[in-house]
Order: C-alpha cells, then structure tokens, then sequence
C-alpha cells in the first residue's frame, strides 16, 4: 500500500526553446549594433548570422530532446546569451583595434571556438549516459588534473605570456591546460569525499566556540593548500591557485557541513597569499597594484595601468552605458580577453553588466539546484563542485576588475577570447546538463 | 538611420537582455521539479486540492490496515490515526489498524515521504500490548519523538509529534 504524491514532472523543453528564441535576439542584435557602428551593416550578412544561430541552437535543442529530455531548461539559453555577447563585444574590439591600425581577428577565431565548444557539450551529452561512471576515474581525474596543471612547468611545450607561465604550446596554438585541470580536479574531489566524508566530518576540539576537525585528518586540505600555493609562486598565477583551493574547499565543506572546514581553508589562503605576497616581487607587485591602484607612481611605473583604464572605462558607461560600438573600450589593454568585463561595463552600462552577472547566478544557482535534486553522493558533489568553479571564477575575474580582490588573469567563462576557457565551459555546461536529467528524471522513466 | 531610433535600439537591447533574465528566473519559478513546495504565500486554493489529492489516495490504506470504513471498533488503540501535520503530505491522515505501519520513501511504505532527509524505510509505528510503539529503522537522518532520537521502540502517546525531516507526524484518536 502506497501513498504517493502525484508528482508531475515537466521536461521544460518548451520554456527552453522560448527562452532560445530571446537568445538568438539578443545575439543578433548586439552584432547588428556593433556592424552598425563600424559602418559595415549588411541585411544578407546578419540574416545569415541569425540563420547559423537558429542552426545551431535548433540542433543543440533537438540533441537535449533526444538525448537528456529532463535537462535543465535554462542551462543552454544563458549560455547561449552569453555566448552571443561575448561574440560581439569581442567583434567589436577588432574593430576598435582595426581603427588604430592593429589588425587582429579574435572575433573570427572566438566563433570557431565557440562552435567546437557546442560540439564538445554535445559529445558529453551523447557519450556519458550516467555520470556515476565518471566515479570509477576518480584517482585518474586526479592525476590528469595535476599533469595539466603542471604541464606549463615543463622546459620546451611550456610557455611564459605576460609573465604567467599557464600556457603550453600545442600545434603552434597556445593552450591553458589549467581550465582542463578544474574539470578533473572536481570529478577527483568529488570521488574523494563521497569516500572519506564520515573521517574529514569527524569532531575535533572546540576552540573559540568552532568545532574544529582532528588534527590528523588534515592531510588532504594541507595537500591542497601546498599545490594551491605552488601554482601562485611558479607559475605566477594567483587566480588559479585560488579558483582550485576554493573549489576544494567548498566541496569539503558541502560533504561534511562543518563550517571549520572554511574558515581553516580560508584562513590558510590568506596566510598563504600574504607570505608569498611578501616575499616574491612579482606576487607582490599584484598587491601593490591592487591596494594603491589610483597612486600616481603605482600608476606611472604601469603596475596599475590597466586596471585604472578599465575602472574610468567602466565609470564612462555609467546606468545605461554607451551603447554596444559607440564606447571606447580598446583604450584598456587586454580588453578583448581579461578586461571584456570592463568593455562590457562601458558599453552596456550598469545595467546590462547586472544582466550578466544575473545570468551567471541562474547557471550557478542551476548547478545547487540539480546538487539538491540528485540522489546520489557523488552527483551531489559533482554538481556542486561544477557550480562553484563557474561562480568563483566570476568573482575571481569580476572582482579583480572592480577592484575588490587582486587583480589575477583568469578568463570570464563563456565571454572572455581564449580557446581553452571556451572548450571546458561547455564541457562543464554539458556535465551539468547531463547531471541535471538525471536528478530530474522521474522515477519510472528512470528505471 | 537617425540618432532617435540608433538610441532606441540600444536601450531596447538593454531591455531584451534584462527581458530573457526575467523570463528565465520565472522559467525557475515554475519549475519545482515535481517536489512539492509547501511555502507560505502560496495559493490557498492549490494546497487544498493538494490535500484532497492526498485524502483521496490515503483512503483506500483503511482496507489493508485492517479497517472498513464505516466500522467502529470497540478497541481503543484501533481508533486511532496517523495524522501528518507538516510538511509535503500535510493534512493526511492513515487509520492505525492492527498492522504495523511503515513510514519512509520506498513506494512499498504505507506512509510515502517524499523528502530529501527520509530514508527508504525510515520508521516503523506498531501496536505492542495495546499501546502504540514507533522505531526507527536505522534512517541516516533519524526520526525524533518530541526533542528526543528514537532508536529503540518507545511508545508512541496520544499527542506526540514524531518528526521526519520536514514531516511531523502526530498521533490522534
């Protein structure tokens, strides 16, 4: 004898395919502003941007229909707007260079990017049919992860830009194996908790009213820390070490709710980033740069140069901005890449960087949504752990920009131009939405 | 194209963005996931239905329980019902028979909880010497009698709220 709730369980598939058809708006328009504003607007040339946009989200729509009918309705179409943004602001900026006389084609280059990247979600989707297979790679994930993220340290593929050393060279292509080694950092962090929650949630002595956990289970955090703290020093990258540390640090506290966890994994960090603040000059510089952004000499030797821009860019826009392709955004250096956000800040104002950044607590907030949904240990936290590493890379680059933590050379996920960023925030996207059709799937469908 | 309609068009971006944001959170809105949401400020009208529905497929547990409707029975502890007073099933009640009465979130449960905190089977209410007894099952979040964890059987008074996540459960004659 049964009591069961009717329980009735909507795909979304249709609110999806509404909410696509703003997407595509969106998209087109920017780009019609931006082509407007460099005097090249032609009716053929957009109407056939608008057709490989329905093309293309026509086909991601059908693939989710067929293959994850239960995903996310809102996943794709936020991304997809953010996508569509990023193009054209990015299209916009190789105008703006073309201007001044530097011929670059970022935009082009991104699109392809972008569409390999829809290629890449759609072959998560259609290739792990249940994400628990992922569990069983958990020690591999975690190894993969650290070769990635050690892989620019290596003599000939590893490469040294703008003093990051994050890139390896593959094919004459530059790659940030870094934005890989989140995705297999999280399946590892996920496996490794499911397991050994019950010791790391185990009661230690209480100190200042926190229950601390026991002194020996804080190998994995202490490990953690150490190659977090690595990264920063070596390869000079403190946006990274803070993005895996954090990662890390809020998967253990969603495995064992003791909010220690946090407070000892932030505590660390800061102890951390001061030391080596202190003792390396080029950690130090980003501090300086960071703290006494608006001083003359700070702002003269070029330390804070381009944050300045980007903040009197930002300023300039103003509540409504100046409109898509009437700003001035490639003042900033690196605005097509690590500044997109202040770009974005000056063309679309306040309120369109508010859009954005609202978009980005629907992924994020999606992401908790489907950890709660899931029934299973390890989806939980894979969700989670998904979810935090797109919301803690915004801070990480929003804030570093709006000035609210150091400046690091992190990318935005989906709008900032880099390949790698692009490529495994779809593959991220598609976990998720594969993640999400599971949780969502009712029961006797599920069998 | 004039000025006028390049500003209109910028603001009107600005408009579509804020206008796909809006209609993406109330995508959210609508979506509850089949998980029912008993939140305040939710229409009064809708959770009556739901609790008609919920009437409606408890009734039917009278004949495997042991009692007809209709029939009195002259035993005191058999007059007895399970009433839920919390949480996604509120409002429903299950005649307490001579058969024990189980609680959690397998659809072989008499009481079915769809509850993130409930385990498969979470907690048993049987009758032991005319009194009413309830244990739990080994549940992963525990099932509470008043403030206190029940482990061991321990009877189950007339009044007593047994708490299950976000379920409360009270026994009434």
């Amino acid at each position: 004898m049964a009591i069961v709730a009717d329980v009735h369980v909507r795909t979304g598939r249709r609110s999806e395919l509404g909410l696509l058809a703003i997407a595509v708006a969106v998209a087109v328009l920017a780009r019609g502003l931006v082509d407007y504003h460099a005097h090249i607007l032609e009716p053929v040339e957009i109407s056939v941007y608008a057709g490989a946009w329905i093309g293309v989200l026509a086909l991601v729509h059908l693939a989710l229909r067929r293959w994850a009918p239960f995903a996310d309705p809102v996943l794709v179409p936020a991304v997809a707007t953010l996508v569509g943004i990023g193009l054209a602001m990015i299209r916009r900026i190789d105008f703006a260079y073309a201007a001044r006389g530097r011929d670059t084609n970022f935009g082009d280059v991104q699109t392809v990017w972008a569409l390999i990247g829809v290629a890449l979600m759609l072959l998560v989707i259609l290739l792990l049919r249940d994400y628990r297979l992922l569990r069983r790679f958990t020690y591999t994930s975690g190894v993969l992860g650290l070769i990635a993220l050690l892989l620019p340290l290596m003599p000939v593929i590893g490469t040294q830009i703008n003093g990051a050393r994050i890139w390896i060279n593959v094919f004459g292509r530059s790659l940030q194996p870094g934005e890989f080694a989140k995705i297999a950092f999280v399946v590892f962090f996920a496996g490794y908790l499911v397991s050994n929650r019950d010791t790391l949630a185990l009661a230690g002595p209480k100190v200042l009213g926190l229950r601390l956990p026991r002194v020996r289970d804080m190998g994995p955090l202490a490990l953690v820390w150490v190659a977090a703290m690595l990264v920063q020093i070596y390869e000079r990258d403190l946006g990274t070490s803070l993005l895996l540390f954090g990662i890390f640090v809020a998967m253990l506290y969603v495995a064992t709710e003791r909010i220690s966890w946090v407070v000892i994994g932030m505590g660390a960090f800061a102890v951390g980033a001061v030391a080596a603040g202190t003792i390396f000059a080029h950690v130090g510089s980003r501090y300086t740069a960071w703290l006494h952004a608006l001083d003359a000499d700070v702002y003269r030797s070029g330390q804070s140069e381009q944050l300045v821009r980007g903040l009197f860019g930002m300023a300039s826009g103003g509540l409504f901005g100046t409109g898509l392709g009437e700003g001035r955004p490639d003042l900033v250096p690196y605005a097509e890449s690590d500044f997109i956000v202040a770009s974005l800040g000056e063309e679309l104002g306040l309120t369109g960087l508010m859009a954005i950044l609202v978009l980005y607590v629907i992924i994020v907030q999606r992401a908790m949504r489907t950890a709660i949904g899931t029934r299973h240990g390890f989806g939980k936290l894979l969700a989670t752990g998904l979810g935090f590493a797109i919301a803690l890379q915004v801070f990480i680059v929003v804030g570093g920009v709006t000035r609210v933590i150091p400046l690091t050379g992190l990318t935005t996920p989906f709008l900032a131009y880099g390949g790698s960023s692009m490529l495994a925030n779809f593959i991220i996207i598609g976990l998720l939405l594969r993640l999400s059709d599971q949780a969502r799937r009712p029961e006797e469908v599920r069998a | 194209m004039s000025q006028l309609s390049i500003t209109l068009l910028r603001m009107g971006f600005l408009v579509l963005l804020w206008a796909l944001v809006l209609s993406a959170i109330a995508v959210l809105r609508a979506d509850l996931y089949g998980t029912r949401v008993t939140a305040r400020g939710r229409g009064r009208r809708s959770r009556q239905e739901r609790d008609a529905r919920a009437e409606k497929t408890a009734a039917p547990s009278r004949a495997a329980t042991g009692i007809r409707a209709g029939s009195i029975s002259t035993q005191n502890p058999a007059e007895a019902h399970l009433a839920v007073t919390a949480g996604p099933l509120k409002g429903t009640t299950i005649p307490l028979g001579q058969a024990p009465v189980l609680v959690g979130r397998a659809s072989t449960c008499t009481l079915v909880i769809d509850d993130d905190y409930c385990s498969a089977k979470h907690c048993r209410v049987f009758l032991d010497a005319e009194r009413w007894m309830v244990e739990d099952l080994g549940s992963t979040n525990g099932t509470y009698l008043g403030n206190h964890k029940v482990t061991d059987p321990v009877p189950f008074r007339e009044g007593d709220v047994i708490r299950i996540g976000a379920t409360a459960l009270e026994l009434t004659t």
